[in-house]
């Protein structure tokens, strides 16, 4: 089931993960732990502070990630935003734990200490943090527990980590992915927990002495430390790559993002850093602008409406140009040729069910669909040209409304937990799943055609990188990308070949 | 039993609230060196605050009280303190420390060189009646109500303080461990002298070790002498206390 290569990969995403959270756990607990101490001795910061962190903990973490894209020297894309991300999450547990051990250890016994004339420092280090350590270390067995999890979505802005295979595995809907990540993230989540449990019951057994840890268990932590720090240090000091390409976290995206990588990589001598599976558009366009990366696809209607928030316009030349120099003028970017197809959205219902009720066209579906339930995105539901204006525009009602994770629809819509969905036109799992596109009649949607959008400063810095784009202008027909999307979603063929097929077929190689 | 006139412990016109509700109001007291003074009272007579009053974990709201005719305050707390031996019931010892590291504690925070904290660890052992080698090295938990009383006297006694407070030691023992700590109590007192504030509501108790005993009552010192003179005392609250005994000697 699991060849050597992706044996590797497992090893290579778990040590990444393992980082991820060991640095995110180092930063939290140094910062955690005094924060929990100090409210202790400022009983009135407590509750400000506590507060806080919870609402930290709230706030949905794609959305921080979002947030943190555009922040100087923490954000951006790739570990260092996941890593902040991680210990914001993980300092509530800890906060939390070191102020409640801390004020439960038995006030007779803090008086006692102070009345035999212990400093505060003393009683603190002596007494209270040792008797405190049980419940220290349940909050940080806790906060561990978070970041394996939470880790696991920073794969989202190109953190890396075991979040990779779960994402590629819902983007073209195998399981075999899913599990590849989510098995191995389990048994992190697992082992963590296993080794403090470990910990905590030997602080118990044996107290700490005097608060001074015993040799032995320093030069352990000493090695650890090293250990780590030389990983990190690996880590972050690999011969940089020159560029770097995105894409969003869905099949035809990465496809995309790793045909203008291989383009770039087979005609210049430039190295691409692949930071695929990008969470959302709204990410890529603040990746792009801040030049964290060179370059992604995106499509003209998306531009227009979403990143310009623009009122839909018909005609796709008109569109295109509005877009460049929209881009051009307002976030420097530089929108280049269209690469010929065409991704507009689609409702798409069962074959059996068109055929039974005779419909080809979203007006004639207007007639059925309040007994038909509808599976769509967040990003449509929520978008200004999605749902409610479509519904506006055709009269559509339903009977119920399943806001679902793109990479679930098709799923969902062969298992007949939902009977109509909005997807993209190019899926490649349309055709394959017996699937019918209702037609757009009344021309809603405006277009969305394919273009790459590169950074100026970028494309400035390196000029080969523009011709060699420029090449692919007009190359990909629907029924190519179609052709791909099918062999990655539905053939479970790896990405890099399946596009490197594709070029040599259009002799780009 | 060794006393003098000289006073250890002062407190004048000492008055203590807390949120604007006088727990103890114009306490005037001198306490001899040498002598044994037991404050005796109800629960919430304010005898365990008088306690803290002298070692600073509580601050007088008005008044002095002073230590070899030093204000308290003019005192370092700490230094202070580690003068000042401090036993509490069983709960206060470290759960974390075993008995070597609890009794060790002052002399440790004093900075004595670790052999000599162990040769007074063993000699406070020995002197309360546990033998070193069995004891030293368990944990609170491992030990009977009566050892873990033993090691916090012991504890209280480390560093040699000249004062030693003691708040309601052996108040949740059995009767008879009782009495065999009370008589410890006596000779060790006879051999050290030490000069001792004792908090308890056992009237026998009192009795039993007080040079002098002073009975609190809400807040206030009522009655202040020898056994003798409380059992002459026309105060209510005395006469309510020496009920009790009266009602216990008649059920013996």
């Amino acid at each position: 089931m699991f060849s050597n290569e992706d044996v590797a990969e497992i090893i290579l995403r778990s040590g990444e993960h393992l980082i991820l959270v060991t640095i995110a756990m180092i930063v939290a607990i140094s910062i955690g732990i005094p924060l929990g101490i100090a409210i202790t001795r400022y009983p009135k910061l407590a509750q400000p502070i506590l507060g806080v962190a919870n609402a930290l903990q709230t706030i949905p973490s794609l959305a921080i990630f979002g947030f943190l894209i555009s922040v100087p020297f923490l954000g951006g894309i790739g570990k260092n935003p996941a890593i902040v991300a991680l210990t914001l999450y993980a300092l509530l547990p800890l906060i939390r734990n070191t102020y409640v051990g801390i004020n439960s250890v038995d006030r007779a016994i803090t008086e006692a200490g102070r009345g035999m004339g212990m400093t505060d420092w003393q009683l603190l280090t002596q007494v209270e943090i040792p008797l405190a350590s049980g419940a220290i270390l349940a909050g940080i067995r806790v906060a561990t527990a978070i970041s394996v999890g939470v880790a696991t979505i920073a794969a989202a802005i190109g953190g890396g980590g075991l979040g990779v295979f779960i994402f590629r595995g819902l983007a073209t809907i195998d399981n075999r992915l899913i599990l590849m990540g989510a098995v191995p993230a389990a048994a992190i989540a697992l082992g963590a927990d296993l080794a403090l449990g470990w910990v905590e019951q030997r602080l118990t057994e044996q107290p700490l002495r005097r608060g001074k840890l015993d040799r032995k268990y320093a030069i352990g932590g000493g090695i650890l430390a090293l250990l780590i720090a030389g990983l990190v240090g690996i880590n972050y000091f690999q011969a940089p790559p020159t560029i770097a390409i995105g894409s969003k976290n869905f099949t035809e995206q990465v496809i995309l993002g790793e045909l203008l990588a291989q383009q770039i990589e087979t005609h210049t001598n430039i190295k691409v850093d692949r930071q695929l599976n990008l969470g959302g558009a709204f990410i890529c366009h603040e990746a792009v602008k801040a030049g964290k990366i060179a370059g992604y696809v995106e499509y003209t209607g998306t531009s227009l409406i979403q990143i310009l928030k623009q009122a839909p316009i018909k005609d796709p030349q008109l569109v295109f140009d509005t877009v460049k120099q929209a881009y051009d003028r307002q976030f420097q970017l530089e929108v280049l040729s269209p690469l010929g197809f065409e991704n507009t959205f689609a409702f798409i219902i069962r074959n059996e069910d068109a055929q039974r009720l005779q419909i080809k066209t979203l007006s004639e579906a207007a007639k059925y669909t309040p007994q038909m339930r509808g599976g769509f995105g967040y990003e449509f539901l929520e978008r200004q040209d999605g749902y409610p204006a479509l519904a506006k525009t055709y009269g559509l009602k339903f009977a119920k409304i399943q806001q679902m994770e793109f990479s679930l629809m098709y799923p969902a819509i062969e298992k007949k937990s939902v009977d109509l969905i909005a997807a993209n036109s190019t899926d490649g799992l349309i055709p394959v799943l017996n699937l019918t596109i209702l037609e757009d009649d009344k021309k809603y949607f405006p277009p969305y055609q394919a273009v790459p959008i590169f950074n100026r400063a970028t494309l400035k810095k390196y000029p080969q990188i523009q011709p060699v784009i420029d090449k692919l202008a007009g190359k990909i027909s629907t029924q190519d990308i179609q052709q791909m999307n099918y062999q990655v979603d539905n053939k479970s063929r790896p990405v890099d070949r399946v596009v490197r097929e594709w070029l040599k077929s259009k002799n780009l190689t | 039993m060794p006393q003098s006139s000289e006073i250890a412990v002062e407190f004048r016109d000492v008055s203590f609230e807390i949120d604007r509700r006088k727990i103890l109001a114009d306490l005037n007291l001198s306490i001899y060196r040498g002598e044994t003074i037991v404050l005796l009272g109800r629960s919430g007579s304010g005898k365990t605050t008088m306690l803290k009053l002298i070692n600073r974990l509580a601050i007088p709201t008005t008044g002095v009280v002073s230590i070899d005719d030093r204000s308290t305050a003019d005192w370092d707390t700490i230094k202070l303190r580690r003068r000042i031996g401090y036993a509490i019931q069983d709960i206060g010892l470290f759960p974390h420390f075993n008995v070597s590291e609890n009794i060790g504690l002052v002399p440790s925070l004093e900075r004595w060189q670790t052999s000599r904290i162990e040769a007074r660890v063993y000699e406070l052992l020995n002197l309360v009646g546990l033998e070193p080698e069995v004891f030293a090295r368990r944990y609170p938990h491992q030990l009977s109500g009566g050892q873990r009383q033993r090691v916090g006297v012991a504890r209280a006694l480390a560093a040699d303080p000249p004062i030693l407070l003691m708040d309601e030691p052996f108040g949740a023992l059995d009767p008879i461990t009782r009495l065999e700590l009370q008589r410890q109590f006596l000779y060790l007192q006879q051999q050290l002298g030490k000069t001792v504030v004792f908090v308890t509501h056992d009237i026998q108790e009192a009795f039993l070790l007080g040079t002098r005993i002073g009975l609190m009552n809400e807040g206030n010192l009522v009655v202040l002498g020898t056994k003798d003179e409380l059992l002459q005392s026309q105060h209510s609250e005395a006469r309510a206390f020496i009920a009790c005994l009266n009602a216990w000697e008649m059920g013996g």
